[in-house]
């Protein structure tokens, strides 16, 4: 028991100290966020009020709106920055160094993907704190609530970056995962626009929100910001992280690098 | 983790203190009922069928008579609260939309939009004391708390007219911002706050010497400058705040009494008009008439917490113990 520990916190460590050291990362995953609440969300801005929708018991501004989504903005892109990383440990080697140890190999993608969520969860809480210095302010009790839920989407969304990683072969292809996962994940979604206001547009556009996992994990990071719990969002995501994770640790191959290594 | 959710719920219901078994009476303008809301579960409770176009509503001083402008039957309904049964009809002359009680708890003073005038009636004996002239679209109303004063004010003529209620004359007017809408003294009767719908101030009128103190202007930040509409005014007991309703910028100003600077907008639903605290002032309630609900504010913290759907257009609002 003492060496999983061991070994857990040596990687959470190690993404700790990745993270206190990349300040330019940590920075680049508030910008996004900011600029989509500070000027996006002001350009478009509905000061008149959106129609009420679960879980919000009044009328909200846009900005107010937004604030889940982009908080699960910040866990997409560093679930997939994750996987980013992980190309590179395993190209450069400090993956395959961490694979030498005597450990099961599922409990040290786990640690991985748990550490990367750690990492996340800062940078969420960072935002959520401009965001309410500059007015979204939701309970304080939410603040706390929506901790257990941003942690599963958060492992969640690392789970399925390690998936995807485990098919990527070069670094550049990042730019791809960000056009064909990223993008579509997030604007097909329910975290810049109400699912109702989508389907007065189109129908099948507003399935394919309603179908997208990204959809569930904003909802249940919004509801839980809000004191209510989403039972179909928190399921779904619950069981798409066991599958993504199990499929991830299944699908990882160390020997990938090496073998296209040059000789 | 639903442990967490219960204690969270627990400590929000505590922290938020909500006004106990006060119970809210709303208008349906286009329903031509009132809706019954219980404010400590925020639920509608009951919806009771009334005269038509029901707008301007008020309550006896011991609250236990409800009594309803229903303007298209031309008529002020009296409902005993204890039954909920329309127990009397008063003579209001035509179209009455806005009326103010006397603290005699006699005298209601009612505007008679399309004629011009200011009915009188006895509530009790139900006869016309008088009617007295004032200007084009009478709308607000109000009486001083020593029932010294009777306010009108006229929507064209752009005055607020100074009833004085010993001789049931006009005396004299003060002219305001364009179409002024409401009215409403402060608890000293001082001071006579009124709002202008197309002016979009509130003046600030001096009781003593009938001349505007102060002028208050209303600016959302995105909200175009011709939709802040301002309607109802509420002023706390303790003269801190003025709730200043504005129409269709779906916000209500929040503005300290004392220094007349506004501190604060809250969103609100679509078009809100009127307003009305619970009796301990701990809670606002505005109505929201396109999109059919009543927001609830928060005084201490100045912030909404719920929208209750009610029926189509709510207008009045008033709340009893």
């Amino acid at each position: 028991m003492n060496a999983y520990w061991q070994c857990l916190c040596g990687i959470v460590i190690r993404e700790w100290l990745r993270f206190v050291l990349q300040r330019t990362r940590f920075l680049s995953a508030l910008v996004r966020p900011l600029l989509w609440l500070l000027v996006f969300a002001a350009g478009f801005r509905a000061a008149l009020g959106i129609a009420i929708i679960a879980p919000y018991d009044t009328y909200i501004t846009y900005e107010t709106y937004i604030v889940p989504g982009l908080a699960c903005m910040i866990l997409l892109f560093n679930g997939m920055q994750g996987s980013l990383s992980m190309v590179y440990d395993r190209e450069m080697g400090s993956m395959r160094v961490l694979l030498t140890s005597p450990l099961p190999r599922a409990f040290l993608l786990a640690s991985k993907l748990l550490a990367t969520a750690l990492i996340s969860l800062l940078q969420v809480y960072a935002f959520l704190a401009i965001a309410w210095v500059y007015g979204v302010q939701p309970p304080a009790w939410g603040l706390l609530a929506a901790l257990p839920a941003l942690l599963l989407v958060a492992v969640l969304l690392s789970a399925m970056g390690l998936l995807l990683s485990n098919g990527i072969r070069q670094l550049e292809n990042f730019a791809g995962v960000m056009n064909f996962v990223i993008f579509p994940l997030f604007f097909l979604s329910s975290a810049l626009y109400p699912l109702w206001k989508m389907r007065e547009s189109s129908q099948w556009l507003y399935w394919l929100c309603a179908l997208n996992p990204f959809s569930h994990a904003v909802e249940l990071v919004r509801f839980a910001l809000y004191e209510r719990f989403n039972g179909l969002a928190m399921g779904v995501c619950l069981v798409l992280t066991v599958i993504f994770s199990v499929l991830a640790v299944i699908s990882f191959n160390p020997q990938h690098a090496a073998v296209r290594r040059p000789s | 983790m639903r442990r967490l959710f219960v204690y969270s719920a627990l400590a929000s219901a505590l922290l938020s203190a909500p006004s106990f078994a006060a119970t809210a009476y709303i208008s349906n303008e286009k329903d031509n009922s009132i809706s019954v809301i219980d404010v400590a579960t925020q639920t509608v409770t009951a919806t009771l069928p009334v005269g038509k176009r029901p707008r301007g509503l008020l309550l006896s001083s011991d609250n236990t008579l409800l009594y309803i402008c229903a303007s298209d039957s031309d008529t002020v309904q009296v409902m005993d609260l204890a039954t909920r049964q329309i127990i009397k009809q008063l003579p209001s002359g035509a179209d009455p939309e806005q009326f103010a009680l006397h603290p005699n708890d006699r005298w209601l003073y009612i505007s008679n939009e399309d004629d011009s005038l200011v009915t009188v009636v006895d509530t009790q004996d139900s006869k016309v004391l008088a009617q007295v002239d004032v200007g084009v679209e009478p709308e607000g109303m109000a009486v001083s708390p020593d029932g010294k004063w009777a306010i009108n004010t006229s929507e064209t003529t752009n005055m607020v007219h100074w009833i004085d209620t010993a001789t049931q004359t006009l005396v004299d007017s003060t002219l305001v911002d364009q179409r002024p809408r409401h009215v409403e003294f402060n608890k000293d009767g001082s001071q006579l706050w009124a709002s202008a719908e197309i002016g979009g101030t509130v003046s600030v009128i001096d009781v003593a010497s009938r001349s505007i103190i102060k002028t208050l202007k209303f600016q959302i930040k995105g909200v175009h400058p011709d939709k802040v509409q301002p309607v109802g005014v509420k002023l706390t007991r303790d003269g801190k705040y003025a709730f200043v309703a504005l129409g269709p910028a779906n916000h209500i100003a929040v503005v300290d009494a004392k220094t007349f600077e506004v501190l604060d907008y809250l969103l609100v639903g679509r078009r809100v008009w009127h307003m009305a605290f619970t009796p301990d002032e701990k809670t606002l309630l505005a109505t929201n008439g396109i999109s059919g609900d009543v927001s609830v504010v928060d005084v201490d913290s100045l912030k909404v917490t719920k929208s209750i759907k009610v029926g189509r257009y709510p207008w009045g609002v008033v709340v009893t113990p």
